[in-house]
């Protein structure tokens, strides 16, 4: 057991610490906080907003950092870090740059015709901020704690934060019981390796274990859903030399895919959220979040976005809590060209008129501008008619196409001009690896239950149990596969449940007892919709790592009533 | 009717405040009746500064009462004597007509319950009101239905306006827990030196499957 060693403060050990009160680490000066959100406990619609008033914000993207005290092995609690298990193999994947993210209240503007809104939000910014980074460059991100420890209302300020869906050590991958208090850090070590590293070491894994296109969420225990809604979501993607995030690579291997943070490859971070007419963020006061009537992108209400005539990478992403999406564009001879489900590449390339879009998705999209003309209009639609409630808006100042709506439009794009485009969508995007000979050690069943109108009332289970962090539903041995049963059994459920995998993405083998017939459920995953009477067969490995992991419905309000069990690997 | 306008329908027209307190505007002040008889309004008497927990339940339920009552029981116990000082613990009949105070006395006693747990009977529609503001699943199918709000135990810190809920036949650990989390905050100093504790008992079980809610590994 390696001793914290930090800059600071060197220890000889643990038990100096809880026998000696060290002074409490010093936090850099900030300003003061903003005041704590009034409390609204009446809601009958958000007030109404002007649509395309503003331009599509990008997160910033996140640059590194010199952390101090210097990360160490193991948890530095005197320097003011949360317990933890020692970091797996962090000597062997030694963080090459360190990022520092604090997460704190803020006010920020949703929309010029609102008031601004309390959120809490990674660095105060909502979307939180964007971490670029490679395959092969470990990097460790200290997570600060710097919310109101004496916050009234919805939301718990206390964190543990999951990066979605990395292949990452459970002890940096946010346990939903590990979260930790104001005034606390905790650093997650990010390997950023392929899965199966261990299988190919001496060619840093297989390049067709990539997963791209990840994010990361506060993950605490029965608050995951208001610290989400309140802005606690950002994401987090990695690049290689085939998906280089260079649209001119002159390496042969490279896709080159459009390119460019914030210029050709634009997050697109769905969250549909309701306003109080001062401006605060409308929650239940159980922190349970009613569906939102205003659709917000990168945390702007109904954005517009200039394009040229060209290419354009989208990476959608859906924040939750609970919505389901369905994208479309208004002009139906535009296809989506779906490159990636849930951050990993398909083997070719689908186009789509539609997209229904889960919790925690990811669909990476090219949108293709270039037979448009400069001065047209494209508007993304949010198609989808649950009854639900729906968009709260004014009229569109520029003419809707036949049958469009506003309350349908997510957003607008805006053709304005001519652009080189160097970029392409090639016809194979990757090789999957051969899963056929792959021994299956094990196989699991997992039963999500919603009972209605049953005796035990309100319960979200799993096999009949809710979320306990000390109990283990599953173990499976490091290095091997299983083949995991998920059922929503009609009978006992009418609810669907998008079911979320931590660790290692799956693929889909069968659904309802055939191959899966819906292309974009044809590569790897690591969220699975489960409407009612549904069944899948998924493959999964368990490869490099050992720890706690959590199988857990990712509609936040089900997670947030425990829909979550905890299953481990073991050495 | 939508959700959202059933929900507003029953929540009073309070507005937006800066206080904490979600108030008796909220909650009511609705004058039920405890086990020992005794005259009390929920806010004010039961609610205001507190730090309580709260479910429904009724005297002649098989369903999933005698469970959550017995897991209650359970929680009483690890808290020991903090249920009466600074946490109570409230059940309300759902069914008022049949729970007269005699009859929720003998219940109380059949489970030995403490001083410090009440057991209240009220007018249906205070009960109904607080079942929907308090259980509350905006969804009509499941607010209208009695059954429904029978599984779940709700804690509330009304100093702090803090709410978990527990799956009422969650673990005893976990029901304690959720109960424990609306607690205002400790001192950072004080949750160092907590850390400390539980970082020495997660160093002696390195390489092994760690208990994981961490605060478990603080209890000496």
């Amino acid at each position: 057991m390696g001793a914290a060693a930090g800059a600071v403060t060197v220890l000889t050990s643990r038990k100096s610490v809880a026998s000696a009160i060290m002074p409490p680490f010093q936090s850099a000066p900030t300003p003061p906080p903003p005041p704590e959100p009034s409390i609204c406990t009446t809601f009958v619609g958000s007030p109404a907003t002007r649509p395309f008033l503003q331009q599509l914000p990008i997160p910033t993207a996140l640059q590194p950092t010199n952390l101090n005290p210097a990360p160490t092995l193991s948890a530095n609690i005197a320097g003011g870090e949360a317990p933890r298990a020692d970091h797996q193999r962090w000597n062997e994947f030694l963080p090459q740059k360190q990022y520092a993210i604090h997460t704190k209240p803020a006010t920020v503007s949703f929309h010029p015709d609102l008031p601004t809104s309390y959120v809490w939000g990674f660095n105060g910014q909502v979307q939180g901020p964007t971490i670029l980074e490679k395959y092969g460059e470990p990097v460790v991100v200290r997570f600060y704690n710097d919310l109101n420890a004496n916050h009234t209302g919805p939301g718990v300020p206390e964190i543990t934060v999951h990066m979605h869906n990395g292949h990452t050590a459970s002890e940096s991958d946010g346990f939903a019981g590990d979260y930790f208090g104001t005034g606390l850090f905790k650093d997650n070590h990010y390997a950023n390796i392929y899965a199966g590293y261990d299988n190919s070491p001496q060619t840093l894994g297989d390049p067709n274990e990539a997963q791209y296109t990840y994010w990361y969420h506060d993950h605490r225990a029965m608050a995951t859903a208001p610290n989400t809604y309140k802005g606690l979501a950002g994401m987090y993607w990695l690049f290689d030399s085939r998906d280089s995030g260079n649209e001119n690579d002159t390496n042969p291997q490279a896709l080159r895919l459009p390119s460019g943070y914030g210029v050709h490859d634009i997050p697109l971070e769905f969250s549909d959220k309701s306003f109080c007419p001062d401006g605060t963020l409308f929650m239940n006061p159980d922190g349970n979040v009613p569906e939102g009537d205003k659709w917000c992108i990168n945390g702007a209400i109904q954005p517009f976005m200039r394009v040229n005539r060209r290419k354009y990478r989208f990476r959608f992403l859906n924040t939750g809590p609970s919505r389901t999406w369905t994208h479309a564009l208004s002009d139906s001879s535009m296809p989506l060209t779906v490159i990636s489900t849930d951050g990993n590449l398909l083997e070719h390339p689908v186009q789509v008129s539609s997209i229904l879009h889960s919790v925690a998705e990811r669909y990476d999209v090219i949108i293709d501008f270039s037979q448009r003309n400069i001065g047209d209009h494209i508007y993304l639609l949010n198609i989808d008619d649950d009854g639900h409630p729906q968009f709260v808006g004014e009229p569109s100042p520029t003419p809707l196409p036949p049958g469009v709506t506003i309350e349908q439009v997510t957003m607008r794009f805006d053709v304005v001009g001519d652009e080189t485009d160097n970029s392409q969508v090639p016809s194979t995007l990757t090789t999957y690896p051969n899963i056929s000979n792959i021994p299956i050690a094990n196989t699991m069943t997992w039963d999500f239950i919603r009972k209605n109108n049953q005796p035990q009332g309100l319960n979200f289970q799993i096999n009949g149990k809710t979320f306990d962090p000390n109990r283990s539903d599953h173990q499976v041995k490091k290095g091997t596969a299983e083949i995991w049963t998920i059922r929503n059994i009609a009978s006992q459920s009418n609810w669907t449940h998008p079911v979320h995998i931590h660790f290692e993405e799956f693929r889909v083998l069968t659904r309802n007892g055939a191959p899966p017939t819906n292309p974009l459920e044809t590569g790897r995953k690591d969220v699975i919709r489960m409407p009612p009477g549904n069944q899948v067969q998924l493959f999964l490995q368990f490869r490099d790592f050992t720890g706690r992991y959590l199988i857990h419905c990712h509609n936040m309000d089900h997670e947030d009533i425990f829909m979550m069990v905890r299953w481990d690997i073991v050495p | 009717m939508d959700r959202r306008q059933f929900f507003t329908n029953f929540v009073k027209n309070a507005g937006c405040s800066v206080s904490a307190s979600l108030g008796p505007d909220f909650y009511t002040n609705a004058v039920f009746r405890t086990h020992e008889n005794k005259e009390v309004r929920f806010y004010d008497d039961l609610i205001k500064g507190k730090h309580v927990v709260i479910n429904f339940m009724y005297t002649r339920c098989e369903g999933s009462c005698p469970l959550t009552t017995a897991n209650l029981v359970q929680a009483q116990k690890v808290l020991k004597n903090r249920i009466g000082r600074d946490i109570f613990i409230y059940s309300i009949s759902l069914k008022p007509e049949e729970d007269d105070p005699v009859t929720l006395k003998k219940y109380a006693e059949s489970y030995r319950t403490k001083p410090g747990w009440l057991f209240l009977t009220g007018r249906r529609e205070d009960v109904d009101t607080l079942r929907f503001r308090l259980m509350t699943e905006h969804h009509p199918a499941i607010d209208l239905n009695i059954e429904q709000h029978t599984g779940m135990i709700r804690v509330i810190n009304d100093a702090n306006n803090r709410w978990f809920c527990s799956p009422s036949q969650a673990s005893v650990e976990t029901i304690v827990q959720a109960i424990r989390w609306a607690e205002p905050s400790k001192s950072l100093a004080e949750r160092i030196r907590e850390n400390a504790i539980i970082q020495a008992k997660i160093d002696k079980m390195q390489h092994q499957m760690l208990p994981t809610w961490l605060s478990s590994l603080n209890e000496s």
